[in-house]
């Protein structure tokens, strides 16, 4: 796309209008407005908390109460002992629970890019097809399997291979698996494709030198798919991190997850502050992979011209 | 050592559909269970399903879902394709960093923030809730979908084709409805379809932007679900299933026959 083809384009600012100004309004706005009624104190009115700006202020106003702002929410997360804990675990079980499906991903992943070029595209279909289904329908199914008087325990105490409920459901064990589970198709597609699009003749290459399968798949493969190990990671990564709905249906009740802190100080402490700041503190969290995403699919991009 | 391979190959093939695929398969299975105890098999029976059919309040969620999902989509795809043409095509203009970091920010912001956000905005404007900030909520995180597809095709795409319509005295506008629009049409119905299919399944974001009047499916399953494991949510997962199951075998149908 040169200068020239620009002229011709003819751009139409009525064209970015719309989309803009939807953005604006539904995504920019609404980000001041958690800042801003993070600075606020909580009030026991509804809303619940007191309003930090009036629209009618005028500059010198906006200065006294800018004076006047209150950090109390955020210094009540950090002194918040359930917050901490919160984040702490949020990250460690959405780190564990990342690693662990690059592992079941990577084999998986490169058995499908392996397979008959005839065999790829249905199998990696497939692969793909439960993320168009029930996000919530696939973590319930795993109550039905873990609970104490589940189809797992029951399977196992016929078998006679154990002789009490393993007691997996509510500990950070079923969410680590629930995680796994869910978010497998996001580490699946940027792996099949890293390892797909690697030349064949490699790996021939590397064998003719005498280069063993394990060494060649260690000096070739593996380093080749790094892009999609990176850009996988983080997709399992950065909503693990934040999610709500398998710590809450999988998790116990002394489970510490951010999302769901959050979710609970918004919907029954009613404490918009606090869970404000609380979406503040995570984005900040996030906002270093979410960085180094943005880094990496804009190199994919320019690969790719 | 290449038959060692391949049964390799077969054996990870095996376990990791199995992984994906088992637990969809147990909830079908047990659907049909005759029993309460949703994990004692008792024979075949098609109960639950007859029991669906009396609850109205499911049925009015699931229409809730149906129409905030189509709403949502509609306005999604337009706005949407509008950003892709614009970030394709209008090269560099200034605020181009926030408008592509509005456009990507929602692809893996995590939802509990999109839905607190959006809820405070509307908390702010006095806009009492319902079915129409659902739809605004679902359109602004489906958008960015939108605009990834359609803007992957726009890339790919050759500009002659409409330097050739514009030196035949084709404007602007007619050019895009006659050239653009039907080549980049089966990204748009791919966005549309993506944007359908996240609307209907957002349990998050639709809870935070929801009024009393307006519970969709997801919220229902889920108030459900946390009072424990129940044969009539088997039978409502099971038909939610098959709806997305049968449209996937739909589509890879008609991609196969276009050759696509």
């Amino acid at each position: 796309m040169g200068p020239a083809s620009n002229v011709r384009s003819g751009r139409n600012w009525l064209v970015i209008a719309l989309p803009y100004s939807w953005l604006l309004l539904f995504f920019l706005a609404p980000f001041a407005l958690v800042l801003k009624i993070s600075l606020s104190q909580s009030a026991l009115s509804m809303p619940p908390y007191a309003p930090v700006f009036d629209w009618s202020d005028d500059l010198r106003a906006i200065i006294e109460k800018l004076s006047a702002l209150s950090f109390d929410s955020f210094a009540g997360l950090f002194n918040d002992s359930l917050y901490v804990e919160s984040y702490v675990s949020s990250v460690i079980i959405a780190a564990i629970a990342t690693i662990l499906t690059l592992f079941v991903a990577y084999p998986f992943a490169l058995a499908i890019a392996r397979s008959s070029s005839k065999l790829r595209p249905i199998l990696i279909g497939l692969a793909i097809a439960p993320f168009w289904t029930s996000f919530l329908i696939r973590v319930y199914a795993w109550i039905m399997i873990l609970k104490d008087e589940g189809l797992l325990n029951r399977f196992l105490l016929s078998i006679g291979l154990i002789d009490a409920p393993l007691g997996i459901f509510a500990t950070n064990t079923a969410i680590v698996i629930g995680i796994v589970y869910s978010y497998l198709p996001f580490m699946l597609l940027p792996l099949y494709a890293a390892i797909e699009a690697q030349d064949p003749a490699l790996l021939e290459a590397a064998a003719d030198l005498g280069a063993s399968p394990a060494r060649a798949f260690l000096r070739i493969t593996l380093p080749l798919s790094m892009r999609g190990v990176v850009a996988g990671s983080l997709l399992v990564f950065i909503p693990a991190v934040a999610e709500f709905v398998i710590p809450d249906l999988l998790g116990g009740s002394d489970t510490l997850m951010i999302g769901r802190t959050l979710w609970n100080d918004f919907f029954l402490n009613r404490d918009w502050p606090a869970a404000s700041a609380a979406a503040i503190v995570l984005l900040l969290l996030l906002v270093a992979p979410l960085l180094v995403y943005e880094r990496v699919q804009l190199q994919d991009q320019e690969a790719r011209r | 050592m290449r038959a060692g391979a391949s049964l390799a190959r077969t054996g990870m093939l095996v376990g990791g559909f199995a992984f994906l695929y088992g637990p969809m398969l147990l909830l079908v299975v047990y659907s049909f269970n005759a029993s309460r105890l949703v994990t004692v098999w008792a024979g075949f029976s098609t109960r639950w399903y007859a029991a669906l059919t009396q609850e109205a309040q499911l049925m009015a969620s699931v229409r809730v879902s149906l129409l905030v999902a189509l709403l949502s989509a509609l306005i999604a795809t337009f706005n949407g394709t509008l950003a892709a043409i614009a970030l394709v095509r209008f090269g560099s203009f200034r605020t181009r960093t926030i408008f592509a970091g509005a456009i990507y920010a929602p692809l893996v912001m995590p939802e509990v923030i999109l839905g607190l956000s959006l809820l405070l905005l509307f908390v702010a404007l006095g806009i009492e809730r319902g079915l129409w900030t659902i739809v605004a909520a679902h359109a602004t995180f489906t958008m960015c979908f939108v605009t990834v597809v359609v803007q992957s095709r726009l890339v790919g795409f050759d500009r002659a084709l409409e330097e050739a319509a514009m030196d035949l005295g084709a404007g602007p506008a007619r050019t895009f409805i006659a050239i653009t629009l039907p080549l980049i049409r089966p990204a748009i119905v791919a966005g549309f379809l993506l944007a359908f299919t996240l609307s209907l399944d957002d349990l998050v974001i639709a809870s935070f932007t929801a009024g009393p009047g307006s519970t969709t499916l997801p919220m229902r399953v889920y108030s459900q679900v946390r009072l424990g494991v129940s044969p009539e949510i088997n039978a409502i997962s099971t038909l939610m299933l098959a709806v997305v199951g049968l449209a996937l075998l739909f589509f890879a149908a008609l991609s196969r026959q276009r050759g696509d």
